[in-house]
């Protein structure tokens, strides 16, 4: 059941550019679906292991710089006559690179800060973003600072035998977007469901036990924390790549806030939930502005806010399957028939 | 003689100044079922915390089947088999019964996160192997009507019961039990002291704290006494009955005179 309506809502994803022509309906959702992955990649931190992460975008705007720089080459004077020159790579290899220095960089965080729990955590993670925003900033010779990194190229991908597709269009880079949320969803999901998933569950709900029962507390948030930085590098480098301009302003405080009104709306600690959230948030303010002045446009988004988290607590996601009776459907229903199966052998 | 699963050697226990445990000495050997009294504030818990190395003794040595268990973290101990139960917080609110179990299966599922994430066979097969070995545990505490509940909606005697399933899915070869029957009523009671002997005799080695003195009575082989922090008597259920200094440390010195009295005139 829930397979199917997942399989349902890819398809769906998957048929918009065919009917939808509009260059502009079509750049929010590519937009909106980058930070769906990055809230996504927050979700698997906030709703999983309970650590909220206010400084997640530094993990995006890493991506994205480091994905930029790779592909435009630089050259860095370090001390004297010594400079750190790099050539220009394929974007390709930015992405991948973006990916594993955005791991990195979760790793170091996480080792960090996971000593320190709660609301400690959460002034680590704003700490590090503004650190490196303040870097992105001030380092003039390697990002530009407030010039910007402009002309960064898209994406191309080489096919064997057909040469390259360079992914410039809209089109394409929906399809690219569409891809990688699709691959973060599935990983993300498999890993909630194997036993690291369940650790994160346990150390959310009772740590003390958790750690009674052999779970390693530092090993398993630091994990978290990892992947769900290598996420968020991923979606930085899809920006950086469709953009095709980025300047400090990628480490802005508000996205971060972006992420979190997504995955809380939605409903943290579930799959679906960002991606719903990030839709509703994302594409609100375009449809908002042809039909009222901006002041209104930000207290109506406030006013949704308010309204969603008031009649729904818990995010849409897990009310709505409350209300459907769906409520953890996936567990709950293979322990019952796991339980009669053994109790049928136990009769027969 | 036995083998010794768990010895505590002159181990102490400041916090600051006060003193929680002085000096404390004993040991616990395979297949035995031991139980640790005293008065409230007597230092069992302090002693279960120092075991399970949520606590850093200030003196002295924990050994688990000879080890040293010095500066290991209390997973790691979890890890080598010595596993415990809570007083209080005892389940995963949050989960219902068969995931909490699942949950403490958590030591049994150790594959490799790339497995895990690719779903590859071996990781379908530990999965599957875990979730049929969850559903048994739940049906063997006799808790398969509530699996699907949350547990923290449970009552407290059954919340109980959950906390030594996930004990036992960690598969402890010694498991320390912190007040198991607190809460429950003398039915239940009757039934978890059948439990812990079930569980004894799949070769499981039992150290528990307990206040219901009947049931202390009735499950241990032996018992080891607690007050103030050091150990004033140790023995098997009957010489600890007619101890002068437990009964002392239980009723006060009054109390002592008229049970010799009493025994006196019997």
């Amino acid at each position: 059941m829930k397979q199917i309506v997942t399989l349902l809502c890819l398809g769906f994803f998957v048929s918009v550019p065919m009917w939808l022509t509009d260059p502009y309906l079509l750049n929010a959702l590519i937009t909106t679906g980058i930070f769906i992955i990055g809230a996504m990649s927050l979700n698997l931190l906030l709703g999983f292991t309970g650590q909220l992460s206010l400084g997640h975008i530094a993990f995006f705007g890493i991506g994205a710089y480091v994905s930029a720089l790779t592909s435009l080459g630089f050259d860095v004077p370090i001390y004297g006559d010594f400079h750190i020159v790099h050539v220009p790579w394929p974007p390709i290899a930015g992405f991948f690179l973006a990916i594993l220095i955005s791991g990195f960089c979760g790793y170091l965080v996480g080792r960090l800060s996971f000593s320190v729990r709660g609301a400690y955590f959460v002034i680590v993670t704003i700490s590090f973003a503004e650190v490196v925003r303040l870097v992105a900033l001030n380092w003039v010779e390697l990002t530009q600072g407030p010039l910007a990194l402009t002309n960064i190229p898209s994406i191309t991908i080489g096919l064997p035998g057909l040469g390259y597709l360079v992914l410039k269009t809209k089109f394409h880079n929906y399809y690219l977007v569409l891809a990688v949320a699709t691959l973060s969803y599935f990983l993300i999901s498999r890993l909630v469901h194997s036993h690291y998933g369940r650790a994160m569950r346990g150390l959310m709900e009772n740590e003390t036990l958790a750690v009674a029962v052999g779970i390693d507390v530092t090993r398993t948030l630091t994990l978290a924390a990892v992947i769900s930085a290598a996420i968020a590098g991923a979606a930085g480098s899809l920006y950086a790549h469709y953009i095709r301009i980025i300047d400090p302003d990628v480490f802005a405080f508000i996205s971060t806030v972006t992420m979190v009104i997504m995955v809380v709306s939605g409903g943290k600690g579930s799959l679906a939930g960002p991606v719903v959230g990030g839709i509703i948030f994302g594409l609100l303010p375009v449809f908002l502005r042809p039909i009222m002045p901006p002041e209104a446009q930000w207290i109506t988004y406030g006013v949704v806010l308010i309204v969603i988290l008031f009649v729904m607590p818990r995010g849409i996601v897990p009310s709505l399957a409350a209300k459907l009776g769906l409520a953890r459907a996936g567990g709950t229903r293979r322990a019952s028939s796991a339980v009669s199966e053994r109790t049928a052998e136990e009769h027969a | 003689m036995a083998e010794t699963v768990l010895s505590i050697e002159h181990v102490a226990v400041h916090f600051g100044g006060l003193v929680a445990i002085s000096d404390m000495n004993f040991h616990v050997d395979k297949g035995e079922i031991v139980s640790l009294i005293g008065p409230n504030g007597a230092g069992k818990t302090t002693a279960f915390n120092v075991m399970t190395g949520f606590l850093t003794p200030t003196k002295g040595a924990v050994k688990y089947c000879g080890a040293d268990l010095k500066g290991k973290k209390p997973h790691e101990i979890a890890d080598l088999g010595l596993i415990r139960t809570f007083q209080r917080t005892s389940v995963f609110p949050n989960d219902t019964v068969y995931d909490n179990v699942l949950i403490g299966l958590h030591r049994q599922g150790k594959v490799g996160l790339v497995e895990a994430i690719l779903g590859l066979p071996r990781a379908r097969a530990s999965e599957k192997a875990q979730r049929e070995r969850a559903a048994e545990l739940v049906r063997w505490i006799g808790l398969d009507a509530r699996a699907n509940d949350l547990a923290g909606s449970l009552s407290y005697g059954e919340q109980r019961l959950v906390g030594v399933a996930l004990a036992l899915a960690a598969q402890p070869k010694m498991l320390l039990l912190d007040e198991p029957v607190s809460g429950m009523n003398a039915s239940e009671t009757h039934t978890f002291v059948q439990l812990i002997r079930n569980i004894r005799d799949r070769g499981v080695t039992i150290l528990l704290v307990e206040h219901d003195m009947p049931m202390v009575m009735s499950v241990s082989d032996r018992i080891v006494v607690l007050n103030y922090g050091r150990i004033i008597a140790e023995g098997p259920p009957e010489t600890i009955r007619n101890d002068p200094a437990v009964i002392e440390a239980y009723l006060g010195q009054g109390a002592k005179q008229i049970v010799k009295q009493e025994a006196v005139h019997a």
